[in-house]
């Protein structure tokens, strides 16, 4: 039921006008649906999400399909490792948006549409679109290792409480302690592995302590709670409990602080390339390819402005990801009328049933304009 | 609460203990610390150097001996160990970094601090307007933006194209000035709130003032020699002082009133005698000294003005006191700041990318203070954009759901004004989350500052640590561990004793 549907039945007077406050029109949106279609109702509705969404799926496509991954071999004519010829005054980028009918170039990608690194020989497309792979394979492994390690120490540490507690915690502690950059930075040497998974190893075995805080939190409460009290009455298996009825619980806090991560992830994982501690060459990362041509900003600006754009790009998209999700998991969460709506609504009342109304709205909700 | 204080020292202690041994075990499986020693030709003199690294890390011993060793060392006498290259004790380095690091931090930190919460309140005081989704819009940016990556674009476009186009004279072109009144326009309009006609006001009204400025400033050169004079300050003046009292009292109380205009007017009256004082030996000291002399001027005349509400006026006057003297400072440096720009070693370059000072220039205390403020500008600007994003969040969540509580909603049925509601109700409640927040910040801050430091080549904590780690020098390593990891224990203390203090309901120890 919808808020016209409501305002029809206030109009042909079948029921008495009962004043309707914003909760009742966000319940009235839910009644009959499970939780996850709730969530899902929510999600779809907040724009900026799918919008980025949309993007960030344009983003993986591109990078996965532009290069090629693994052996698949992809439609772009060079690869990162590829060298090209130097060509005399053609290393700038021959991507052009403008049409021709504006007085631009017209719409195309052109021979290196980033530009060209003339010293290397490296098609800067292609190198960025390697970048992006790199990035994107670091953070989802470390978003599997880390949600894994956060959630089980989590859990068992706000399950079990007493020494497990304390113990994991202060473990907790001990990793919170360390600066991210030196941990991960040692870690990657000490692992001695200088391709993409050791870093996504180092920063997943470091990333997960939020997370876990989090979660312990979580299970705290639930732990307390009459559903927990009656699956242990009915003799259920410590592992039942934690798996089936308090860790679907928990799964709001579990999805949207993990997207968080990996967004916090890529920034980190190419701040560690940049400082020349993550992924090592032959490999390239958005985070190596803006630290070598930091020096090439004021003179080749291109070589250097990509990948940069794409960091902020993905990061931007996994943020506005996560809001939406906080947004759709968050119980508390109502849809606040727009004042449009409300006033409408006022129209339909006396001015006793108005007032009325507004005592049951949030404080300074209306005088603040 | 000083037992509290105690049992949590003594676990950071330990927590801490247990860190240093992680990262001390974990530095040693890095890498090779004799890896440099390839380069050196001559046997005998290679040999020599191996073994003196190998002493200085007691690398004969196993890793967790040589934990053990340094951590004694550490603890009984203070020692953090040599550098395992140079020889030189860590602690020499250490000493001479952890200041201008902290000199890098406090400034960024306190300048996102202030703005951050200052547009967050105000975000939220306009929930859900076009400022506000601007804002957050711009929040979510400046989250995602990779800081190494703005840092080196601001270095090429503070360090040449600014410094170029105050060579070229200073002028703005037509496009850019009308690019900046309608941005003015934009955030005039959205900040007004209310009905149309009062947005389209404000907007024509803030871009008019931003295009006049914007040609004054333009046509006058005065970018190449800053400075207010005395008819601005004054003017200025009076303007801080209004302000003030419309946040601090509201415009109808008499008392307040009065206190902040008789401030505004001994600070006009003071602006020559004072500009005398400016030119004897000042030093940070002497100015501070000004500062708190200033505030103390304004407690008294809040005192002696405030009749029966004595604290409030006292409040103002101090408030309005503090920024005046800030104001004196700024148009003091200044009227330096030619002198600065044209001295024979900076050339007309005034900003600067490397380091944190000019070691060869020579002046009077002004000079100094524009040539810090020429090597601090760009990198606290690249520091300040993440955690201004941080800090406006947090401050806008805050109060938005200090302004949803119940008290708020009896504070204003008992009909205060909107402004007593908003600054003494929501603000100082809304205060309370953000002070643990920002006490947990400031150590996050420490150890994010080595990319910024790294960029913009100044010998802070950050180099030590990067190129530590590049020499699998575990000393300096740990050194670096050590001061970040004693701020991030004591400034987590402090933020939750702070809230202990600022929250009644929250008790500490129990």
């Amino acid at each position: 039921m919808t808020v016209e549907d409501h305002e029809d039945q206030l109009r042909d007077g079948s029921q008495p006008p009962v004043p309707v406050d914003e909760t009742s029109i966000e319940q009235s949106e839910v009644v009959g649906l499970s939780q996850s279609q709730i969530v899902r109702r929510r999600f779809v509705r907040h724009k900026a999400a799918m919008i980025s969404l949309v993007v960030l799926t344009l983003i993986v496509l591109l990078a996965a399909t532009s290069v090629g991954w693994g052996p698949i071999p992809g439609w772009w004519k060079y690869s990162h490792t590829d060298l090209v010829p130097s060509q005399a005054g053609v290393d700038g980028p021959t991507m052009s948006l403008r049409p021709t009918w504006l007085g631009g170039a017209g719409i195309r990608l052109g021979e290196h549409p980033f530009g060209l690194d003339n010293e290397a020989g490296k098609d800067m497309f292609a190198m960025t679109m390697r970048g992006v792979q790199t990035s994107l394979a670091v953070i989802l492994v470390l978003g599997v290792i880390s949600t894994t390690i956060g959630v089980v120490i989590g859990a068992l540490s706000g399950y079990y409480g007493k020494w497990v507690d304390a113990t994991l915690m202060r473990f907790t502690d001990i990793i919170i302690v360390i600066p991210l950059l030196v941990i991960t930075g040692v870690a990657g040497f000490a692992l001695n592995l200088s391709g993409i998974w050791p870093v996504a190893l180092a920063l997943g075995l470091f990333l997960w302590t939020g997370l876990a805080r989090l979660v312990r939190a979580e299970f705290l409460a639930l732990r307390e709670r009459e559903f927990v009290d009656a699956a242990r009455v009915a003799n259920a298996p410590d592992r039942r409990i934690i798996f089936k009825h308090i860790l679907p619980n928990t799964v709001g806090t579990i999805v949207v602080s993990t997207t968080l991560l990996m967004g916090a992830g890529i920034l980190i994982e190419s701040a560690l390339g940049f400082l020349g501690f993550g992924v090592r060459p032959p490999e390239v990362s958005l985070g190596t390819l803006v630290s070598d041509y930091q020096g090439a900003y004021s003179t080749r600006p291109w070589l250097f402005v990509w990948p940069g754009l794409f960091i902020i790009g993905i990061v931007l998209c996994i943020q506005f990801v996560g809001d939406g999700l906080r947004d759709a998991f968050d119980p508390r969460q109502k849809r606040i009328p727009k004042r449009k709506d409300l006033e409408r609504d006022d129209l339909h009342r006396t001015k006793g049933e108005t007032e009325a109304v507004n005592l049951t709205r949030p404080a300074g909700g209306r005088e603040r304009t | 609460m000083a037992v509290y204080i105690v049992r949590r020292l003594i676990a950071a202690f330990f927590i801490l203990v247990g860190a240093s041994f992680l990262v001390y075990i974990l530095m040693t499986q890095a890498g090779n610390p004799l890896g440099f020693t390839i380069a050196i030709t001559n046997p005998t003199q290679r040999a020599a150097v191996v073994q003196q690294v190998t002493e200085t890390l007691s690398l004969d011993v196993h890793p967790v001996q040589r934990y053990l060793n340094w951590l004694q060392r550490l603890l009984f006498e203070g020692d953090f160990g040599l550098v395992s290259q140079t020889q030189q004790p860590v602690w020499d380095e250490l000493r001479l970094r952890v200041p201008l690091t902290l000199k890098l931090v406090s400034a960024a930190t306190v300048m996102s601090v202030v703005v951050g919460i200052s547009v967050g309140i105000v975000t939220a005081l306009r929930q859900y307007s076009g400022f506000d989704y601007l804002v957050t819009f711009f929040t979510f940016v400046f989250f995602s933006l990779p800081v190494f990556w703005v840092a080196v674009i601001l270095k090429s476009w503070g360090g040449i194209n600014f410094n170029d186009w105050l060579r070229d004279g200073a002028h703005f072109s037509v496009a850019f000035i009308v690019a900046m009144s309608i941005v003015a326009a934009v955030i005039g309009s959205s900040f007004a709130g209310g009905q149309w006609g009062r947005k389209v006001v404000f907007g024509v009204l803030s871009a008019g003032a931003a295009a006049a400025l914007l040609s004054w400033i333009s046509s006058h050169q005065w970018m190449l020699d800053p400075g207010l004079g005395p008819i601005v300050y004054a003017i200025v003046a009076v303007a801080v002082a209004v302000g003030v009292v419309f946040v601090m009292a509201g415009w109808g109380n008499v008392r307040a009133r009065n206190t902040a205009l008789a401030t505004a007017g001994v600070g006009i009256v003071s602006y020559f005698p004072l500009q005398r004082v400016f030119d004897w030996d000042m030093s940070l000291w002497t100015i501070s000294g000004l500062a708190i002399i200033a505030v103390l001027v304004g407690v008294a005349i809040g005192y002696a003005m405030g009749g029966f509400d004595k604290g409030q006026s006292a409040r103002t006057g101090a408030l309005t006191a503090f920024l005046l003297s800030v104001v004196m400072f700024v148009d003091r440096a200044m009227q330096s700041w030619s002198e600065y720009s044209a001295s024979s070693v900076i050339r007309n370059r005034p900003i600067k990318t490397i380091g944190d000072r000019e070691d060869r220039l020579e002046g009077s205390f002004w000079v100094i203070t524009n040539d810090t403020f020429g090597h601090l500008v760009l990198p606290t600007l690249a520091l300040m954009l993440i955690s201004l994003a941080a800090y406006t969040r947090y401050s806008r969540a805050s109060m938005l759901e200090v302004l949803n509580q119940d008290y708020i909603r009896t504070a204003r049925a008992k009909g205060l004004t909107n402004r007593t509601v908003v600054v003494r109700h929501a603000f100082r409640n809304a205060l309370i989350p953000l002070a643990t927040i920002v006490a947990f910040d400031i150590s996050g801050i420490i150890g994010g500052a080595v990319i910024t430091e790294s960029v913009f080549e100044w010998e802070g904590m950050g180099r030590l640590f990067i190129d530590g780690l590049r020499e699998f020098d575990p000393n300096r390593v740990m050194a670096f561990f050590v001061v970040t990891g004693i701020f991030a224990v004591v400034f987590n203390l402090l933020a939750d004793i702070t809230y202990a203090a600022l929250d009644p309901r929250i008790r500490v120890g129990q």
